[in-house]
């Protein structure tokens, strides 16, 4: 999207009366975005530079590494690096292929479109703390799953889904509730790329004789390439801090960064720890970022009209 | 106050639940003599539940003289974090605010809350607290930092359908660890499941592991609440925590409580703080019995938890939040609000009786009853004078269970290694050793 | 020619025979994707309705045995549960009306202009995400109550509005993209200043798309809970007047908790269903 944007030309070139004040012309964006940017600032991100640099001070205030040293031997450190990545290396793919294949089925010309369309936003309204709720009990042991299974004679004895020495188990329960939680979001950032794509270019395509699978993976896909890119900057960051799903569904028994974030914040109330963990997270975060920014950058030839 | 009579007057406090000794204090007097004290912000980390914040605002709080907004929506780490909040700015909206023990210890580290000593001279005019309750309210300091409002302890509770399974010759009031952990294989040879539960959720704030472990395991095990921490019978205790580990529920980490999967029947029995126990023993009183926690080959070690009511220096209605102590703390209120968030009253003389009283409660002050006039008892205090160290003293518990028993790690390595965390707490903090630990003269060391 | 034609005769008289099997198996994954979405809400409805002690129930009907009023009853008539009902709206409105003003100069400089610093700012914004809430609570407390703010709407909805701030920026640039560059220089060539481009023949074409950043923008306030907690005591709104209990209560009631809470978001969200998947296009389908 990002590309997208930058190759369209700047408006006004023609049309604007010039003189008097074309001075402020280059200002013009800056003053646009500004508004929005003393307003983040303020209330986000000064009290966020301000919480980060914690992480590097002592209780008295001396600037130390200490505890981002005593982070990485801190207890389930090396797990819930892992867990968190393995969480996201499951979640986000799945999410995706199922929101493509969820924005594709709305584009074919279903009836009840509406209606799915719909049901399929459901997610939208519920919080994650309810929805931590119903999948714990959707998992639990006598939960609703084992009962099913139960009922229809698969299982003889409820499955320990949420038994902390099922990793397999926990990271399913994890996977289905938070993939459940947060599609919708994907779902429609999605759409609104597939929606944007020229029709003429997929009727070109069947023109010439290409198949439905091959019109989607050689015109779709490489076009929405600028939507994914920011769909996926987008979860990927609230998916480093998948924390309400994680704690209501296995309790101790699946560490996450965020976790620990809050278990040092608000358990043992050292927010020089939990600020490192905060700086974990961001680098992550950040490093990620820039990998979909470099990897899927689209050529600026495909958009120039 | 010595040491040692400091747990011997804490037993009794806990004895006076029952069974009352010194004359009752007066009851409330009718609101309309006195002059109404206008809008209290009353937050409290307890009584939150649904139906028990309806009962504290329409029954409890109905005869104060003044209007008490009773507030249980944030978390107490919340609550910590507002007041915190409030005092970097210098104003503030609560008047009065209701927390654990463990709670208030970093609003006291950081000088937070108004030394109450005044507001307590005043009171026990008319009424007596008892002493080692008091004591806890000043977090290590000559400041009353926080009146003692009702004390709760741990316990077990049984579902009737597991004592067929009771190993022969187990008296189920007078259990040892070992027994338990039999009871808990014969069942699972007989049903196949595992079915003691633990409360073993993380320690964002649910988690009671730390209090299972410095109340009840250490003491039995060892006699000390951290000196022993890491010595032979303390890896004697962990190996049979292992034991009982291989016993219990594996979705014991998801549980902050108890009373839901006891209804559930994923735990047959298990221990737990007796409020959470509640809703199980309200709702199915047949199916389920109070018993006291297992002993050890040290004794019967327990502690109690004590909830205060502190006033932070922001509070903008002083006067209203003093009322409202003076009143939480008359008899009739001692009583029903007990009897709402499933506690016991602190002030000497109350008597659990009446229709105010459910049977569930008076059941569970009969184990208090139990641990209090046990021979053999070890009575571990709450760790006193670590200030704002205490949560990270916590967590150290913690992770051990979590490094022991979850992640299988060494023994006597992961004791080594917590031990070590420990001592420079107890270090930095100077914090000399508190009952069932003997006393020392400087930092407690841990052997 | 002829043979392209001839070809694209024969495509479309297989594709003809192929409708039935192919619709079908679009039929059968949409229906699939609806129960997956569908059956956790189901559940909260199915338990929310139980009487009490049937919850602990097992195996758990999945068809309702009875049902019984009384866990939604007693949410319903819970203490401030309509106050707080009111704030939640009046915050969400106010978050949608706070991200809206400042977000679209923003979309429309992403949108309209090449200027240095664009993929820093981009970079930026998708990385407010990446700000644990727990962290910075306790500074944000103390910046409200140093402006007399805490404890009010207007605080909640201030932090809301800087939380949905990115979505709205990035949706709102997407959408003035969609709106060819040509009709604003035509509108402008036509006399009208650049403002007044913008205002008529921008923003109108913008609404449905524009629509959907208040959609997120909405029930992103709405389910907030964490922010909402720390910065208000009294004057709270439905989830954080809710939150403790939601996790402390009987069982029965939590669910009823759960669905009370998620109700107006349901309903909303359908008032607003075109907007959402219509949105993103003057030319889109």
């Amino acid at each position: 999207m990002s590309d997208q944007i930058a190759a369209t030309p700047r408006v006004g070139r023609r049309a604007t009366r010039g003189g008097p004040r074309a001075w402020l012309r280059p200002l013009v964006p800056y003053l646009l975005v500004a508004p929005s940017a003393v307003f983040l600032a303020f209330f986000l991100f000064w009290p966020a530079v301000k919480a980060f640099l914690i992480a590097f001070q002592t209780a008295g205030g001396a600037f130390t590494f200490a505890n981002l040293q005593a982070m990485v031997h801190d207890t389930d450190f090396g797990l819930s690096v892992r867990n968190t990545f393995v969480l996201l290396a499951i979640i986000i793919p799945l999410e995706f292929a199922i929101a493509l294949a969820m924005a594709v089925l709305a584009q074919s010309r279903l009836r009840g479109r509406g209606f799915f369309l719909y049901v399929w936003s459901f997610p939208l309204a519920i919080s994650d703390l309810a929805a931590g709720l119903v999948w714990f009990s959707i998992f639990t042991s006598h939960g609703y799953l084992n009962s099913a299974l139960q009922d229809a004679h698969i299982i003889g004895r409820p499955i320990g889904f949420l038994d902390y020495t099922n990793v397999p188990g926990l990271i399913v329960a994890v996977v289905a509730a938070e993939t459940w939680r947060s599609i919708s979001l994907v779902m429609v950032v999605i759409m609104s790329g597939i929606q944007a794509i020229p029709s003429e270019l997929g009727e070109a395509a069947s023109i010439l004789g290409a198949s439905a699978w091959r019109r989607f993976t050689k015109v779709t896909l490489p076009l929405l390439k600028p939507t994914l890119q920011v769909g996926l900057m987008l979860r990927t960051t609230t998916a480093f801090q998948v924390f309400a799903v994680v704690l209501a569904l296995t309790g101790s028994g699946l560490p996450v960064l965020a976790t620990k974030t809050a278990t040092w914040a608000h358990g043992a109330r050292n927010y020089q720890m939990a600020a490192a963990y905060a700086v974990l997270l961001l680098l992550l975060s950040s490093l990620v970022t820039i990998a979909y920014l470099t990897l899927l950058r689209t050529p600026r030839e495909v958009f120039q009209r | 106050m010595p040491k040692r009579l400091r747990s011997i007057a804490l037993a009794a406090a806990l004895l006076t639940v029952s069974c009352g000794g010194t004359p009752a204090p007066p009851s409330t007097s009718s609101s309309g003599t006195q002059k109404n004290v206008g809008q209290v912000e009353f937050v409290s980390s307890q009584g939150t539940p649904a139906n028990e914040g309806q009962k504290m605002n329409n029954q409890v709080l109905t005869g104060f003289n003044g209007h008490a907004d009773f507030i249980s929506g944030p978390t107490a780490a919340q609550d910590v974090d507002k007041i915190t909040a409030e005092q970097k700015a210098g104003k503030g909206t609560i008047d009065v605010v209701a927390l654990q023990h463990g709670d208030f210890t970093t609003l006291g580290a950081s000088d937070a809350l108004m030394d109450l000593t005044p507001l307590l001279q005043q009171l026990e005019k008319d009424r007596q607290f008892p002493k080692a309750l008091v004591d806890y309210g000043k977090l290590g300091t000559q400041k009353q930092y926080y009146i003692p409002w009702l004390q709760a302890t741990y316990m077990m509770a049984i579902n009737k359908k597991a004592l067929q399974y009771l190993p022969k010759g187990a008296d189920v009031n007078n259990l040892t660890y070992d027994q338990v952990i039999a009871w808990g294989q014969s069942i699972q040879k007989a049903t196949g499941e595992r079915m003691f539960g633990l409360p073993a959720s993380p320690g964002t704030q649910a988690s009671l592991i730390h209090r299972f472990l410095q109340g009840y395991a250490y003491p039995s095990y060892t006699g000390t609440e951290v000196t022993g921490f890491k010595s032979a019978d303390a890896v004697q205790m962990w190996q049979m925590l292992k034991r009982l580990w291989a016993v219990t529920n594996p979705q014991s980490t998801t549980f902050s409580q108890l009373q839901d999967p006891l209804q559930s029947g994923d735990v047959l029995f298990g221990w737990d703080h007796q409020a959470r126990l509640k809703d199980a023993l309200e709702k199915l009183p047949d199916q389920f019995i109070t018993v006291p926690a297992p002993r050890g080959p040290k004794g019967l070690g327990y502690m109690s938890v004590v909830v205060g009511l502190a006033i932070p220096k922001t509070a903008p209605n002083v006067e209203g939040a003093k009322a409202l102590i003076d009143y939480l703390t008359k008899s009739q209120q001692q009583i029903s609000a007990g009897a709402t968030i499933g506690f016991f009253p602190v002030v000497e003389g109350v008597k659990l009786t009446g229709s105010a009283v459910p049977p569930y409660l008076n059941a569970e002050a009969g184990v208090a009853a139990k641990y209090a006039a046990s021979k053999n008892a070890v009575v571990a205090l709450l760790p006193v004078g670590l200030g704002g160290k205490s949560d990270q003293f916590t967590l150290a518990y913690q992770d051990t269970f979590t490094r022991i028993i979850l992640r299988n790690e060494d023994i006597q390595t992961v004791l080594n290694d917590e031990a070590s965390k420990l001592q420079a707490l107890l270090t930095a903090a100077n914090a000399s050793c508190w009952p069932p630990d003997p006393s020392s003269q400087g930092p407690c060391q841990i052997k | 020619m002829t043979t392209a034609v001839a070809t694209r005769t024969a495509t479309a008289a297989r594709g003809r025979r192929r409708v039935e099997p192919g619709r079908l198996l679009l039929y059968g994954c949409a229906i699939l994707v609806t129960l997956f979405m569908l059956t956790p809400v189901y559940l909260i409805a199915l338990a929310a309705l139980s009487p009490a002690q049937a919850i602990f129930d097992y195996p758990h009907p999945l068809i309702p045995t009875g049902i019984s009023l009384d866990n939604i009853q007693f949410f319903l008539t819970f203490q401030g549960i309509v106050p707080a009902l009111v704030r939640s709206l009046i915050v969400g409105g106010l978050t949608v009306v706070l991200s809206l003003l400042l977000g679209c100069p923003a979309g429309y400089a992403l949108a309209r202009y090449w200027f240095r610093g664009k993929d820093l700012l981009q970079l930026m914004l998708v990385n407010v995400r990446a700000i644990p809430m727990v962290i910075i609570a306790v500074p944000l407390l103390v910046t409200f109550i140093e402006l007399n703010l805490d404890d009010s709407v207007i605080s909640v909805a201030l932090v809301h509005a800087a939380i949905t701030l990115p979505l709205t920026i990035l949706i709102s640039a997407s959408v003035f993209v969609r709106v060819p560059a040509e009709l604003e220089e035509a509108a402008m060539s036509l006399g009208a200043g650049r403002l007044g481009a913008v205002l008529r023949v921008v923003l109108p074409n913008s609404v449905p798309g524009l629509a959907t950043a208040a959609l997120f923008a909405f029930v992103t306030s709405w389910n907030e809970v964490f922010v909402a907690v720390i910065l208000t005591l009294r004057n709270t709104t439905l989830p954080a007047a809710l939150v403790q209990q939601l996790q402390e209560s009987p069982v029965g009631f939590r669910f009823a908790g759960g669905l009370c809470l998620t109700i107006p978001a349901f309903v909303f969200i359908f008032f607003m269903r075109p907007y959402l998947f219509n949105a993103f296009g003057v030319g889109g389908r």
